[in-house]
C-alpha cells in the first residue's frame, strides 16, 4: 500500500530533526548579537538583565578599534581592486578557450581556495622571508589579493560561460570590433557578476584571519584585534559589539552578492 | 580607431590574445603563490641547526625524520586525523535529516528558507562563530548555565570526567572542540548532500514503491546510495578544514597539540620554519589521499 | 571602371578549395563553390555535414585551414567579420536581452557611430519592413520565436549588407509559422535584391525557397544544382535519398532489371502497381509482396519486397477510391518507365 510518507510528506521526527539542525546552526551567533546589547558586563545570565546601546558607544570611542577597522577596510579595498582586474582578465582568458596547459592553469586558480588556509599562510610567509621582506601592510594585501582574485574569477567565468557565443559573433557580425563588443554586449552582462565577485572578495578580505596571522607582522586588522581579544575576558560586551560590526560588514555584501548572482530575466535565460 | 586596429590585429591571433590576458594574473599567481608554495616545500627539506637556531639551507631529510621519528609528533598527527574523522562522521549524521528534509520533503517556501538558513551561518564571520562558542562553552557560559537550570549538572560533570576527551570545562576539552568543529563545517556538509538528494529522481522512488518496497527499504537501497557522492563531497570539506585548522584548537580545547597549532607555533615562537613546513606538508598529503578516495566515491560529480 | 566591371562580373561569394578540420574531424574537405549576386542559395545537408562550417567561413567566424574565401571578387579570408559586408541571422537569434527591440535592431548603426535620432529612425524603418514596428520598445526577451526571428532579420539588414546569411532560420518554428516565413523570406529577398544564403537540414525547405542548392555530405558537396535538377536527376545515392526520398536500387536487382550492375534511383511516385492488363512496353517490370501500406492522406505509401530482398517504396495518389490498393500480403507487379530511372555514380 502506498503511504503518504513516500513522497511529499515528511514524518514528524524528520521535521523535528531538521528544525533542530537549523536552530543549532543559528543559535550561537544570535546569542552573541544579543549580548552586544546587555547591560551586564561580566556574567552571562540569561535572559540578560537589560538592554543598552552603551557598549556601542564605548566601542566607537576606542581608538584601537577604529585603527584596526581602518586597516581592514584599506586592505580589503585594495585587495578587491586588484582581484577585480586580475580575476576578470583570467576569466575572459579561460571561459571558452582550449589549449594544452588549460587544465593545469585551472588547477592553479583553484589552489588558493582549495588548500587549507594554514598552508597558504605559511607558504606566503616562507616566500616573504625567502626574498628578504618583512611582513607588513603590503604582504597582507598581497595575500588577500591572491584568493580574492580566485573568487572574482569564479564569479565572472560562471557568468561568461552562460553567455552564448553567438552573441559575441552577432556583435562582430554587425560591425563591432572587440572593444565595442566588450563595452556594449559583454560588460552589461557581467556587471552583476563583477559586483557580486567584488563584494564577496571584500567580505572575505575583511573577515580573513587564518592567512593574515602569518602575513601581518605587527599590523592589526580587525580580525586580528578580535583574535587577541578572544583570550582576554575583560570588556566582553565591547568584543560582542565588534562581532556585530564584523557580521554586518561581511554578511551584508555576501547576501547582496547572492541575490545578484541568481539568474534573472535580463541574463541569458531566454 | 586604435581599438579597431588592435582588434583587427588580434583577430586570428587567438594565442597571442590569450597570452596577453593571462599574463598579469598568471604572473601574480606564479610569483606570489606558486613560488611561495615551492619555498615552503623547500623549507621542509632544510633543517634547523640546534646550536645557532638558524635555518641551514642544505637539503636534508633530517626535519622529516624528526617529524615521523618523534612519538610526540606522530601523536599530534594522529590526534588531528582522529578529530577530523570524528567530525566528519558526526557532521554526516546531523546533516542528513536537515538535507533530507530540505531536498525531498520541504515545500518551495520552506526549502528556500532552509537554504538561506543554512547559508547564513556559513557566511557569518569565522572568528565571530569561534568566539560565540568559546563564550557558550565556558565554565560560566550559557550552556553550563542552561544545563544547571535543567538539572543536568550531574551528567555534564560525568561527561567532562571522561578521560582524554573530557576536561575542566567544555571550553577546554576535546568534546568542546569537537562540538565547535561540527558546528563550523556543518553547512559545508549539508549543502552538497542536499544537492545530491535533490537529484534523486522522484520516478525512482515511485518505481521502488511500485515494486513493493517499504519506505525504509527504499531509503536504504535507493536514496542512500545515490546520496553517497554528496556525502563524499561534504566530507572533503569537513575533513580538510578540520585537518588544517589552528585557531579552534587554540581557542577551545584541551592542551594537546594539533597539526595546525604545531605549525603556527613552530614558525612563530620556536622559530623552526623547517619543522613547521614539514608539519604543514602532512595535511596536504592526507588531503590528496582523501581526495583520491572521495573521487572514487563520486564526490567530484556532486560538487 | 574596370574594377567595377570586374566586380559586377564576379560572384557575390566564392569559396576556393576551402578546408577546415577540428582535430581529427574533417568538417570541410576542399570545398569550392560560387554564388551569384541576387541568388537565394541553400546549403543543405544532415547535421555534421559541414554546411554550418561553410556558412561560418563566409561570415568570418571561422578561418579555413587552407583555401580562400572571396566576397565580390576580393579575398577576405583573413578579414574579421566586423569588416565584411555580410550579415547573419543566427539559429538562436542572438538578440541582446539587455537592449530593447529598437536598440537591438539599431546596433549595427550604433557601432558605426550613427547618431541616436537617426538610428531610431532607421530601426523603425527596418522593423516596418518585417511588420514589427509597434514592438520597438519591447524587451527582446518578451517576444515569441517568430517575432524574435523577425527582429534578428531586421537587425541583420540595417547595415544594407550585400549578402545575408541565415543559419537554420526556421528550425525552431512550428509548421504553420515555418511555411509563412518561407514565403516572407522569399518575397523579402526578391524585394531587396541581395544574395541570401541559408543553411538547412530540411530538404523541403531548400527545394521550395532556393534558386540553387548545394547538398553537403561529410564535408564535401555531393551536388550543386537547381531544386528541380536535384530532385529529378540526383547524381549520387546520397542525394537521391536525402532530397525527397528515393528508392536506390543496387547490385543484384539492378543487374536483373537493367542488365548492368550500376545503381539507379527511382522516385516512389513514378512506380505504379500493375492492377489490370500489361504495363507499357517501355516500362521496367518486377514483382514482390506488398508488405504494408501507410496512409498519408493525399497519397499512400506502400512497401513492396522483391524476391532479392530489396524493399521498394511506392507512392500512390489517393484518388478517393480506397479499393484501388491490394491488401497487404498480396503478390503484386510493379512497373515504371525505363527512362525515369536515374543512373547514379
Amino acid at each position: 500500500m502506498r503511504s503518504k510518507r513516500h513522497w511529499g510528506g515528511a514524518s514528524l521526527g524528520l521535521k523535528l530533526a531538521a528544525a533542530a539542525g537549523l536552530v543549532f546552526l543559528h543559535l550561537p551567533v544570535w546569542v552573541i548579537v544579543l549580548y552586544a546589547f546587555t547591560t551586564e558586563d561580566r556574567t552571562y545570565a540569561f535572559p540578560p538583565p537589560g538592554l543598552t546601546l552603551h557598549w556601542f558607544e564605548a566601542a566607537f570611542a576606542r581608538d584601537d578599534i577604529w585603527e584596526a577597522m581602518r586597516l581592514s577596510l584599506m586592505v580589503a579595498s585594495i585587495a578587491t581592486l586588484a582581484a577585480l582586474i586580475l580575476g576578470t582578465l583570467a576569466a575572459f582568458a579561460l571561459a571558452r578557450s582550449n589549449f594544452r596547459a588549460k587544465e593545469s592553469i585551472t588547477l592553479l586558480f583553484v589552489l588558493p581556495i582549495a588548500l587549507p588556509g594554514i598552508i597558504t599562510g605559511l607558504a606566503l610567509l616562507a616566500g616573504i622571508r625567502s626574498v628578504g621582506l618583512t611582513p607588513g601592510f603590503w604582504t597582507i594585501v598581497a595575500g588577500h589579493a591572491t584568493f580574492c582574485l580566485v573568487i572574482v574569477h569564479n564569479n565572472v567565468i560562471a557568468r561568461l560561460r552562460r553567455i552564448p557565443p553567438s552573441w559575441v559573433e552577432a556583435s562582430m557580425d554587425l560591425g563591432a570590433d572587440g572593444w565595442q563588443t566588450f563595452r556594449y554586449v559583454l560588460l552589461p552582462q557581467i556587471a552583476t557578476a563583477l559586483l557580486a565577485g567584488g563584494m564577496l572578495a571584500f567580505a572575505l578580505s575583511f573577515d580573513e584571519i587564518i592567512v593574515t596571522l602569518f602575513t601581518a607582522g605587527h599590523e592589526r586588522t580587525l580580525p586580528i584585534w578580535f583574535y587577541n581579544e578572544l583570550f582576554r575576558p575583560r570588556e566582553r560586551p565591547i568584543t560582542n559589539v565588534v562581532a556585530v560590526i564584523v557580521i554586518l560588514v561581511t554578511l551584508g555584501p555576501i547576501l547582496l552578492a547572492y541575490y545578484l548572482t541568481r539568474p534573472d530575466e535580463h541574463s541569458s535565460g531566454n | 580607431m586604435v581599438a579597431r586596429s588592435v582588434s583587427r590585429f588580434l583577430h586570428g591571433r587567438q594565442g597571442f590574445y590569450l597570452a596577453l590576458l593571462l599574463a598579469p594574473p598568471l604572473l601574480w599567481l606564479g610569483t606570489v603563490y606558486l613560488a611561495s608554495l615551492f619555498a615552503l616545500l623547500a623549507q621542509s627539506f632544510y633543517a634547523i641547526d640546534e646550536f645557532t637556531a638558524r635555518v641551514v639551507p642544505e637539503l636534508t631529510l633530517k626535519t622529516y625524520r624528526q617529524l615521523v621519528g618523534h612519538p610526540a609528533n606522530v601523536d599530534i598527527v594522529l590526534r588531528t586525523v582522529l578529530m577530523a574523522v570524528a567530525v566528519t562522521l558526526a557532521s554526516a549524521v546531523i546533516a542528513f535529516p536537515v538535507a533530507n528534509y530540505m531536498a525531498r520533503h520541504a515545500g518551495p517556501r520552506m526549502k528556500a528558507l532552509f537554504y538561506v538558513g543554512v547559508m547564513l551561518p556559513m557566511w557569518t564571520s569565522y572568528l565571530v562563530k569561534v568566539y560565540a562558542w568559546r563564550l557558550l562553552l565556558a565554565k560560566e557560559g550559557i550552556i553550563s548555565w542552561a544545563l544547571t537550570g535543567l538539572g543536568l549538572q550531574g551528567p555534564l560533570d560525568r561527561l567532562l570526567a571522561v578521560p582524554v576527551v573530557g576536561g575542566p570545562s567544555l571550553a577546554s576539552s576535546y568534546i568542546g572542540m569537537f562540538i565547535v568543529f561540527v558546528y563550523m563545517w556543518l553547512p559545508f556538509m549539508i549543502l552538497p548532500l542536499a544537492a545530491a538528494l535533490e537529484r534523486v529522481p522522484q520516478s525512482l522512488l515511485q518505481a521502488s514503491a511500485d515494486l513493493g518496497a517499504r519506505p525504509g527499504q527504499t531509503f536504504r537501497t535507493v536514496v542512500l546510495p545515490l546520496a553517497l557522492p554528496g556525502l563524499a563531497a561534504g566530507s572533503i570539506f569537513t575533513f580538510s578544514l578540520t585537518l588544517g585548522d589552528y585557531i579552534i584548537p587554540s581557542v577551545v580545547g584541551a592542551p594537546g597539540y594539533f597539526i595546525g597549532m604545531m605549525v603556527y607555533q613552530q614558525q612563530g615562537t620556536a622559530g623552526n620554519m623547517p619543522l613547521a613546513a614539514a608539519f604543514s606538508i602532512v595535511p596536504i598529503v592526507l588531503i590528496a589521499i582523501y581526495l583520491a578516495l572521495a573521487r572514487r566515491m563520486g564526490a567530484f560529480d556532486a560538487l | 571602371m574596370t574594377d567595377q566591371r570586374k566586380r559586377d562580373a564576379s560572384p557575390a561569394i566564392e569559396l576556393r578549395e576551402a578546408s577546415r578540420a577540428f582535430g581529427p574531424v574533417v568538417a570541410l574537405d576542399r570545398i569550392s563553390l560560387t554564388i551569384s549576386p541576387g541568388e537565394f542559395f541553400a546549403l543543405l545537408g544532415p547535421s555534421g555535414s559541414g554546411k554550418t562550417t561553410c556558412l561560418r567561413l563566409i561570415a568570418g567566424f571561422d578561418h579555413p585551414d587552407s583555401g580562400q574565401v572571396l566576397l565580390d571578387g576580393v579575398d577576405v579570408t583573413d578579414i574579421p567579420p566586423f569588416e565584411r559586408n555580410v550579415n547573419t541571422v543566427f539559429q538562436d537569434y542572438a538578440l541582446f536581452p539587455h537592449m530593447n527591440v529598437a536598440d537591438n535592431v539599431a546596433y549595427g548603426l550604433r557601432v558605426r557611430g550613427v547618431a541616436a535620432a537617426e538610428r531610431r529612425k532607421r530601426a523603425l524603418e527596418m522593423l516596418d519592413l518585417v511588420q514589427l514596428e509597434s514592438f520597438a520598445d519591447r524587451r527582446s526577451t518578451q517576444l515569441s520565436g517568430g517575432q524574435k526571428q523577425r527582429v534578428a532579420l531586421a537587425r541583420a539588414l540595417i547595415n544594407q549588407p550585400k549578402v545575408l546569411l541565415l543559419d537554420e532560420p526556421l528550425g525552431a518554428l512550428d509548421l504553420k509559422l515555418r511555411e509563412e516565413m518561407q514565403t516572407e523570406l522569399k518575397s523579402l529577398q526578391q524585394r531587396l535584391g541581395i544574395t541570401f544564403v541559408f543553411v538547412t537540414h530540411d530538404q523541403g525547405e531548400a527545394l521550395s525557397m532556393a534558386n540553387r542548392v548545394a547538398v553537403f555530405n561529410a564535408g564535401r558537396i555531393e551536388q550543386l544544382d537547381t531544386p528541380r535538377a536535384l530532385y529529378t536527376r540526383p547524381k549520387t545515392a546520397f542525394v537521391a535519398g536525402f532530397v525527397g526520398s528515393a528508392n536506390v536500387v543496387e547490385s543484384d536487382l539492378a543487374e536483373r532489371l537493367t542488365g548492368r550492375r550500376q545503381a539507379f534511383a527511382i522516385r516512389p511516385e513514378l512506380i505504379r502497381i500493375v492492377t489490370n492488363g500489361a504495363p507499357p512496353a517501355d516500362h521496367v517490370v518486377t514483382e514482390g509482396v506488398l508488405e504494408n501500406i501507410l496512409y498519408h492522406g493525399a497519397s499512400s505509401r506502400c512497401h513492396v519486397r522483391t524476391g532479392d530482398g530489396a524493399v521498394l517504396a511506392v507512392a500512390q495518389a489517393e484518388s478517393g477510391d480506397a479499393a484501388a490498393l491490394p491488401a497487404p500480403g498480396t503478390r503484386v507487379r510493379i512497373s515504371w518507365p525505363r527512362a525515369s530511372a536515374v543512373p547514379l555514380e
